[in-house]
């Protein structure tokens, strides 16, 4: 990621994704503006005392269009994590996990079933007791953390046969009710209900019993549920599971304007690749209880593409190697070792290739060796 | 809207409102009708049916002695049975993870539990005392025995109320209420001097029935309807009032100190994962 200016009292480095009117009054000086390769403005700039003072708690204070990224100083990202180490038993389901998430960027964990996505974000919300090792959400350790911190957070989760008798109204006005103590000038909470519910598509809805919602419906107040008290930060645990495609493609316009108009911070687990693709500005993936892969798609994918893997056998031994020109390793391959070659394969890869083998040998039992290749092809 | 009271006052206030409304949802919902009235007809029918049997050694009839028994076991019966099955289900269902996933909302949600199951007796109540008072006479011996009722139920409510919560708090799944709640409940009913004096089990059944709060609900409950001659059927030929308030205020205090710290660890151990595994497991259930 771009490096920043140091964070010299009210000035900072942003990285925005819209400047506009809403946006100017945090940013009250734009030095200078460029054009980045993320498709993002990158933008260096002074912030106003209001935004700043947001900075130095460690989250720019999101208001209206500013959603942004403080690249640079002190600002620390919204969720840390260093050598995170999850065991039950004497079974190791993350093996050091390290990753950051700053303000305002929409994140997805990616991998396989089974791969420790849910552990993970499970641990991040609060709900779960890492073994060992540092995370940071907000500010707080999630483990120790207050009320105060909860309010500050969202989670979407899945819900089953819960509050069958309530509405949507009722539930939506009863648990965001909750934040109503902890509501600013700035950030007023709870979500006006009628909004959110409209928002979410449910207006029709909102006054039938909820036993009688059909799956995509319930999930999407599940996902009502979750914002209503306009998390600065939101998780999201494989959200779309049992959607059909219409409500998938629903339920990423909503996750995308999220982002886009209430800057809030996301972070989503899923197995699909597509889904994170359209969602996320950055995918972290997670396989054999690590990360191995932390990038944009794009830069995945540029990554994979422009590397070929070549795998032979010399000597009884399978070798693989991911290589920029194919053709002239596998000229220099056979001035090495001649005839002893064998079993010749060169593949340009793709990122779905990629995903879909790691996806495989994690299943097949191999998930450390698919996790390693994985890492290593996207170098 | 800014709201200047504090979260945990905010929290109770909330709480206090999903008790009202989880309680006019219940006796607006047929299914729940349906339990109440039938309660209400097997003890009513149960009554009707030995109207004009005398109780030996008094001349009291049946339904004078026995509805005030009935009452006290349906009592802690209610608040035993129903909250624990409410916090089973809801620790299954993600109704308790919600509420973990706000600020104080554990707070709420506690207070509406407890709120919501004390106003769950009152329909109870009134299926059985209304047709009883129409159809059996003599059933308060004395007007003031209201008062008695007026203490015994919320003290009955509080030491009884903590018991179903930690078996719901418990209990490692609902199918287990069964076995850890209703059981030992259905015993205790059986040996608390319900339908027969407690005088006539073994002394040793006589003195467990007399450590738990049922015996003494119900014993509180027929001092407050019968004449004070009945007490001669008693053990000690007493009501024994004060051994009843510090029995159940014993009760209410160990639970009012033990159950936060029971409530506390489940919501600690409650994940999204614990929800999903239950959700997986009752699709094989239904399989």
């Amino acid at each position: 990621m771009r490096q920043g200016l140091p964070f010299e009292d009210e000035r900072a480095v942003l990285q925005l994704d819209r400047i506009d009117a809403d946006a100017v009054r945090v940013v009250t000086d734009v030095i200078d503006g460029e054009d980045a390769s993320t498709g993002y403005a990158s933008w260096r700039c002074h912030l106003s005392r209001e935004a700043s003072g947001g900075c130095r708690r460690g989250i720019l204070g999101c208001r209206g269009a500013v959603s942004g990224t403080c690249l640079g100083g002190v600002m620390e990202p919204v969720v840390r994590v260093r050598d995170l180490r999850m065991r039950y038993g004497d079974q190791d389901v993350l093996t050091g996990v390290d990753f950051d998430v700053a303000a305002g960027e929409v994140v997805c964990l990616l991998g396989p079933n089974g791969a420790g996505k849910t552990t993970t974000i499970e641990i991040l919300e609060g709900f779960r007791i890492r073994s060992a090792g540092e995370v940071s959400v907000l500010g707080q350790d999630p483990g120790q953390a207050d009320e105060d911190w909860r309010a500050r957070t969202g989670v979407v989760l899945q819900s089953w046969r819960d509050h069958p008798r309530w509405t949507p109204r009722k539930l939506l006005h009863q648990l965001g009710g909750y934040f109503a103590p902890y509501s600013t000038p700035e950030r007023r909470r709870p979500h006006d209900i009628d909004r959110l519910l409209e928002t979410v598509g449910l207006t029709d809805l909102a006054d039938r019993k909820i036993a009688t919602l059909s799956g995509g419906q319930r999930r999407r107040l599940d996902v009502a549920v979750g914002i209503v008290g306009r998390p600065e930060l939101l998780f999201l645990d494989e959200p779309t599971a049992g959607f059909d495609p219409q409500a998938r493609r629903q339920f990423h316009g909503l996750v995308r304007a999220l982002a886009d108009t209430e800057g809030t911070t996301i972070l989503l687990t899923t197995h699909d690749l597509d889904e994170a693709e359209k969602l996320a500005d950055r995918v972290l993936v997670l396989a054999a209880g690590r990360i191995v892969a932390d990038d944009t798609v794009d830069g995945l994918s540029r990554r994979l593409e422009g590397e070929a893997q070549v795998r032979w056998t010399a000597a009884g031994t399978r070798h693989s190697e991911s290589v920029p020109d194919a053709t002239a390793f596998v000229r220099a391959l056979f001035a090495e070792h001649g005839d002893e070659v064998q079993d010749l394969e060169v593949r340009r890869a793709s990122l779905e290739d990629a995903y879909l083998t790691l996806v495989q040998q994690h299943e097949a039992g191999h998930g450390e060796a698919a996790a390693r290749l994985f890492a290593e092809v996207s170098q | 809207m800014t709201s200047a009271s504090s979260p945990t006052r905010n929290a109770v206030r909330l709480g206090l409102r999903r008790g009202w409304t989880e309680f006019g949802q219940s006796i607006s919902s047929t299914q729940d009708q349906g339990f109440y009235l039938f309660t209400g007809a097997a003890t009513v029918g149960y009554l009707f049916l030995r109207r004009d049997t005398e109780v030996e050694g008094t001349d009291l009839l049946l339904p004078s002695v026995a509805l005030p028994s009935i009452l006290g076991a349906l009592i802690a019966f209610g608040v035993i049975i129903g909250p624990a099955y409410a916090l089973a289900m809801e620790k299954e269902d993600g109704t308790l993870l919600r509420h973990k996933a706000v600020p104080h909302g554990l707070q709420g949600y506690f207070t509406g539990q407890l709120l919501f199951q004390s106003l769950s007796l009152l329909p109870q109540m009134v299926v059985i005392l209304v047709p009883s008072f129409l159809l059996f006479g003599d059933l308060m011996a004395d007007p003031s025995g209201w008062l008695t009722v007026a203490w015994v139920i919320p003290l009955g409510l509080l030491a009884t109320m903590p018991i179903g919560m930690v078996i719901g708090a418990l209990v490692p799944s609902t199918q287990k209420v069964g076995t850890w709640g209703m059981l030992p409940v259905l015993v205790l009913t059986g040996i608390s001097g319900i339908f027969y004096p407690i005088q006539a089990l073994w002394a040793w059944v006589q003195v467990v029935a007399q450590v738990f709060p049922m015996y003494w609900i119900a014993l509180g409950m027929r001092s407050a309807f019968l004449p004070d001659e009945a007490a001669a059927l008693e053990v000690a030929g007493s009501w024994r009032t004060t051994e009843t308030v510090v029995v159940l205020g014993i009760w209410a205090l160990a639970g009012a100190l033990v159950t936060p710290r029971v409530l506390r660890r489940m919501a600690r151990r409650q994940t999204g994962s614990q929800v999903e595994a239950a959700r997986e497991a009752s699709l094989q259930w239904v399989r």
